[in-house]
């Protein structure tokens, strides 16, 4: 069985965020990483080859040059080898334009399952595997907190208000883990060491057969502004009172903002 | 000769430090005030291939220079001391095997050091030879295809979890500890070994420093390092290169002290404005971060001499302990001065680093057994030495 993990190489969670003139993220001098929540995706495609239950991991990333050392990250922590797709004319790439390359990308590669995070952690879209799944017209399984592979069908564990379901799809699918999948691992000497060993290969536009007009542009949407969210007021706490008084108090709070 | 990291060190450092942050330093409070060996952390670096950089990847080692295992162990020291001694010690006892040692004794106990599944000490200190190393007095008597080994070995770090040893003895009591000394190497499951006691100590406290006692212990004539009477010899170069480990050590104490002490003082407001905002502070920090970087080049210096193999190395290596160690003793006091009242109470890492960096003064030579080589290789230099040193 073949596992493709997407990683995306975002900015250094702590990282100042800085617009372009454009409005597009301003990554020159930022210290990049790979997206945390991939990682979890990472981990997830490892332990199934640890069991033995896929054959080959492969990772795969759109992004500049240097998100090539994202992919040598990901080759650290296991896995076989890596793509990265990086073109010019995917400058400013917006989700349906990345949704778009990856699916181009993913019927090159043929996996039995294509694994995503469930959000980057500087756009928050959360919206690219939904949009790779519709393109390639196969099942999204989303948001399991474990993948399991067998008879020609993946099933994720997702966890519900009431508990967790499992949802199964015949494969190929896309799906997309959670946090809860458990802690990455860390990269070990030996694997960083054999790292610089596993095959990277790069993909233009032209090796997927894709032309700067299928993307019509680099995207379809246009940031017209940016702000900082506002400021919520302060909680209100009703701390440390017996409950029959807390209870009174809540009731009186609802009251005056008329919503009992 | 060039010691400057590559690209490939920095990325070492970086993969390190994240490891020490994430996983090392939060333990750090917990191992001194228990004065427990982390075991947790010795597994956690074993699976790392963090055990193994001192052998060859035909025994699982990777086989790092000596600048990138001075970078590991000043990355692990700068989280805690106590965890880079399993590293430091790893490495401490395999020389004299990787110095010594024949193919047979490497490939019978290197894959298992370079895993980490198990752990190897040193044991050469007595309670009556300490920096007079050929004082020793614990006897190796052969005895057909064996030798009988009789006595005890004091200050042995990790004498107690180890499960071989590098063992001093000595094979020709008339010749004397310089000539009359044989290396050992000795399975802690032999009959006969025990380590009885572990001392209570100032710093360092995670790591068990053991008393060992040897009573008949039978060891096969074969792992026997070199010729009898090779075994001064052996203990001297494997020191030679091993003190570097505590200079690294050393020199990642301190940074872990800066580090803390930077963080401190930007953050702790006095008379209205941040303590770090005083020139009074920020001397004392400047200090603190050049004199550690002129004990870190200096190291780093060292380690090439290291790999090269260069006839002055005791000069380099002696010299590099004995800035890097004097260098961390200051360095963590300043930074217990830094935070005021609080680098004096135990819910600041710096009073802990204060204490260890303390041992960096005194194990594997003293301040002045290092000054004592430096001065000998001076007087080499200049063609005065006296006869027979
Ligand atoms: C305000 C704003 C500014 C932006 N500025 C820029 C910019 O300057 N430059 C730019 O390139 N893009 C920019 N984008 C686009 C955006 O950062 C992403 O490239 C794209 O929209 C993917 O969406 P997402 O990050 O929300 O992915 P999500 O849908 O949240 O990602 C989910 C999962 O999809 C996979 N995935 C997502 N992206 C990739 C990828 N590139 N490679 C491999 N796998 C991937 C990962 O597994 C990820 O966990 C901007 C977006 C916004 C909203
Ligand atoms: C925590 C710890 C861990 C250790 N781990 C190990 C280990 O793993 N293996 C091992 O074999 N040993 C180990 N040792 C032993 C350590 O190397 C010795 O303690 C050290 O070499 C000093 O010996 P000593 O304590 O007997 O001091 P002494 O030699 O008695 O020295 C007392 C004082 O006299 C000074 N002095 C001695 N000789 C001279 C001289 N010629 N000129 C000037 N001053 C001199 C010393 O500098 C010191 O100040 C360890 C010790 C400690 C405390």
């Amino acid at each position: 069985m073949k596992i493709v993990v997407c990683i995306k190489q975002v900015p250094a969670t702590g990282a100042d965020k800085r617009y372009t003139a454009d409005l597009r993220l301003d990554r020159t001098g930022v210290e990049a990483i790979i997206n945390p929540l991939d990682e979890y995706a990472i981990e997830q495609a490892l332990r199934l080859a640890d069991a033995g239950t896929a054959d080959s991991v492969t990772y795969l990333c759109m992004g500049p040059d240097q998100a090539s050392e994202a992919l040598r990250r990901a080759l650290a922590m296991g896995g076989d080898d890596a793509v990265l797709i990086t073109d010019a004319a995917l400058a400013g790439a917006d989700e349906w334009t990345t949704a778009k390359v990856l699916a181009a990308a993913l019927d090159k590669l043929a996996p039995d399952v294509a694994l995503m995070g469930m959000a980057s952690d500087d756009a928050r879209g959360s919206l690219v595997p939904g949009a790779v799944a519709a393109m390639r017209d196969v099942p999204l399984l989303s948001y399991g907190s474990e993948l399991a592979l067998a008879d020609g069908e993946a099933r994720v564990r997702r966890l519900s208000a009431t508990g967790f379901d499992w949802i199964a799809a015949p494969l190929p699918v896309v799906a997309t883990v959670t946090d809860q999948v458990g802690e990455p691992r860390y990269a070990s000497l030996k694997g960083i060491m054999a790292a610089k060993r596993k095959p990277l290969e790069t993909w233009s536009l032209g090796d997927l057969e894709l032309s700067a007009d299928d993307l019509h542009g680099a995207a379809l949407t246009t940031v017209t502004d940016t702000r900082a969210p506002e400021e919520k007021p302060p909680t209100e706490r009703i701390e440390n009172v017996p409950a029959p008084e807390a209870a009174a108090k809540i009731a009186d709070w609802l009251e005056q903002r008329k919503l009992i | 000769m060039t010691y400057l990291p590559t690209a490939e060190h920095d990325e070492l450092r970086a993969v390190v430090r994240e490891l020490a942050d994430e996983k090392i330093a939060p333990r750090a409070a917990e191992i001194d005030e228990k004065a427990e060996f982390p075991e947790d952390l010795r597994q956690l670096l074993a699976q790392q291939d963090l055990l193994g950089t001192c052998f060859e990847e035909q025994h699982g080692g990777t086989a790092l220079d000596t600048l990138a295992q001075t970078i590991l162990v000043e990355e692990i020291a700068r989280a805690d001391a106590t965890t880079s001694l399993i590293p430091i010690v790893q490495k401490l006892g395999a020389l004299p095997i990787i110095l010594a040692g024949s193919d047979e004794q490497k490939d019978r106990y290197f894959p298992r050091l370079a895993s980490g599944e198990w752990l190897i000490a040193f044991g050469l200190t007595e309670a009556a030879a300490g920096s007079d190393v050929a004082s020793n007095r614990m006897r190796a008597v052969r005895d057909g295809d064996e030798y009988v080994l009789n006595g005890s070995k004091r200050f042995i770090t990790h004498g107690s979890v180890a499960n071989v040893l590098t063992v001093f003895a000595i094979t020709d009591a008339e010749a004397g500890g310089r000539k009359g000394m044989s290396a050992f190497i000795v399975e802690a499951d032999t009959p006969g070994f025990a380590a009885p006691r572990v001392e209570h100590k100032m710093g360092i406290r995670g790591s068990p420093t053991a008393e060992l006692t040897f009573d008949d212990v039978r060891v096969p004539s074969t792992n026997r390092l070199g010729e009898e009477g090779d075994g001064f010899k052996i203990a001297m170069e494997t020191l030679d290169r091993s003190r570097l480990g505590i200079a690294a050590q050393a020199v990642g104490i301190a940074q872990g002290a800066i580090d803390a002490a930077v963080a401190y003082a930007a953050d702790r407001q006095q008379f209205g404005q941040r303590v770090a905002d005083f020139q009074g502070i920020q001397w004392m920090l400047a200090d603190m971060a050049s004199q550690n970087e002129a004990a870190r080049q200096l190291t780093y210096a060292a380690a090439a001499r290291v790999d090269a193999d260069a006839p002055d190395l005791p000069y380099w290596t002696s010299s590099a302990k004995l800035v890097a160690g004097d260098t961390a003793m200051r360095v963590t006091t300043d930074a217990v001065q830094v935070l005021g009242g609080y680098g004096y109470i135990t819910e600041y890492p710096v009073e802990r680093m204060m204490r260890d960096a303390k041992i960096t003064q005194l194990y594997e030579g003293t301040q002045q057994i290092q000054r004592l080589i430096v001065a000998r290789q001076l007087l080499q230099r200049a063609g005065v030495a006296k006869r027979g040193s």
